[in-house]
């Protein structure tokens, strides 16, 4: 990886220039779709850009020095990190990544939740820190089953590196993999039935309750920025092949991760919020169980598994109803 | 610079965030706020939303008249909104305590504790007559200027 495709990759695609747009239009489908399915209008297109610019020009409250400097410093870092796992994703065949590049793309993942959780903490206010419990609790539970799909998948492939990752796995190791992603994806975005670290209504805004100005924009944008970055990866990894065009792949990466955010929205207006430990079982059963077969599928020789991968994934989702 | 001002003005009257207080009502205006999200009125279309913390709301939506003990609440919600903001006195009570006017609980209309910018009337106010107000609680955040508020007092 040269600097200048990284620099590339960084600033204009999949990075800045494409992701920050990218990141306003899922946030609007979202509202819009959200409003549709209640039999509402919704919101305009540019909705969540006239947001950010609202947000960004007001003048917030004055707070103690070290104060801002943390609320500022998280958001901004928030920001920053889902740029970064942005730019490492392996939306062409070309050699854009490098060996190891998935621990770096995990751990950039994994930095704006934590920053939340920190925001959280860090207002004082006790909605604040019910959220950041809250988003604590999920990350734990749903990370499990995430990283333990993205173990299998990169065992499978023999590489961390996140064009192997995506291409090599093969059905059998890929389709639970993919499924436990996808399960993991609502509990990342926080969005229902997951939405409970920012449980509008319940605990007003969570962790961002006491944030405002320019910092809650920030919040927002990288909020938007996780929806571009999560959708993206569960697009890269799940589509098999790449058609070596940069364009024809880079045209695929968006209508594939558009058709996701309708899905997920659809899945977020059709149900609601559930509780803390139902969310919690929910992923320690039903993600657990498909990152555990996806791992036993990685670890057998070929073509044992369809011999038992069946009969070992209908007892799971017998064991799971009998429970 | 003219542009980015513009730009900004624009913004405000496109994204007015609302904050939702009852000071004191009988519940009878927050219900008809509260239809104005319903399918029948939507005003996400307008690109509003009730929020639930005053830091990241423009408009305050005040209902009720003041009572002793959401006076200081009232005050300090009135703090927490970053500027510009502005203010909606909802409902006949808000505006001159209504029934509950000469109450040794109450403290007086909404204007005694923090400046109103728009009073909606009626008992309680139909959801359009609400819309309205938050129109023109809008038009007043779009002419707002940096150090002024949105009627041009000065806020530093």
């Amino acid at each position: 990886m040269s600097l200048l495709s990284a620099l590339v990759a960084l600033l204009v695609f999949p990075g800045l220039v494409y992701a920050v747009p990218m990141a306003w239009l899922m946030l609007w489908i979202e509202r819009k779709l959200r409003a549709r399915l209640q039999g509402r209008i919704g919101p305009p297109f540019y909705q969540p850009f006239f947001d950010f610019v609202k947000l960004a020009a007001k003048r917030p409250v004055p707070r103690e020095r070290l104060d801002s400097l943390v609320f500022t410093g998280l958001a901004v870092l928030a920001v920053g990190s889902a740029l970064g796992a942005l730019a490492l994703l392996p939306v062409s065949a070309e050699s854009r990544g490098f060996s190891g590049d998935l621990v770096l793309l995990v751990g950039l993942l994994e930095l704006p939740p934590l920053c939340l959780i920190l925001a959280g903490f860090a207002s004082r206010s006790i909605f604040g820190e019910v959220g950041a419990i809250r988003e604590a609790i999920l990350s734990i539970s749903a990370n499990v089953p995430f990283l333990g799909a993205l173990v299998a998948l990169a065992a499978s492939a023999g590489s961390l590196s996140l064009v192997d990752v995506a291409l090599l796995p093969p059905p059998w190791v890929r389709v639970p993999a993919l499924l436990a992603l996808a399960l993991c994806l609502p509990v990342k975005l926080r969005i229902n039935p997951f939405s409970l670290a920012n449980a509008e209504q319940e605990i007003y805004a969570g962790p961002t309750t006491e944030l405002d100005g320019i910092r809650l924009a920030l919040w927002e944008l990288a909020h938007g920025l996780e929806w571009v970055v999560l959708v993206g990866l569960t697009v890269c990894l799940a589509a098999p092949v790449r058609s070596g065009s940069v364009l024809a792949d880079a045209l695929l990466f968006v209508v594939l991760s558009l058709a996701l955010v309708l899905g997920l929205t659809v899945v977020a207006a059709a149900t609601a919020r559930l509780k803390v430990p139902q969310a919690s079982q929910f992923y320690w059963r039903w993600g657990l169980g498909l990152a555990v077969l996806a791992l036993v599928g990685a670890a057998l020789p070929t073509g044992v598994l369809p011999l038992i991968g069946a009969p070992l994934f209908g007892g799971l989702v017998i064991g799971g109803l009998v429970r | 610079m003219k542009a980015l001002e513009r730009l900004v003005s624009l913004a405000r009257r496109r994204s007015p965030w609302l904050f939702h207080l009852n000071a004191g009502g009988c519940n009878g205006c927050d219900i008809e706020l509260v239809a104005c999200l319903t399918p029948r009125y939507d005003v996400e279309q307008l690109g509003i939303r009730l929020e639930g913390s005053p830091r990241h709301a423009d408009i305050l939506c005040v209902s009720g008249p003041v009572t002793r003990t959401t006076r200081e609440a009232l005050a300090t919600i009135y703090a927490q909104m970053p500027e510009p903001k502005v203010v909606v006195a909802l409902g006949s009570c808000a505006a001159s305590c209504n029934v509950f006017a000469g109450s040794p609980v109450i403290v007086g209309p909404v204007d005694t504790v923090v400046p109103v910018d728009v009073y909606v009337p009626g008992c309680p106010p139909r959801p359009n007559a609400i819309v309205e107000g938050i129109a023109r609680a809008v038009a007043l955040l779009g002419k707002e200027t940096p150090g002024k508020d949105a009627q041009g007092r000065d806020t530093r």
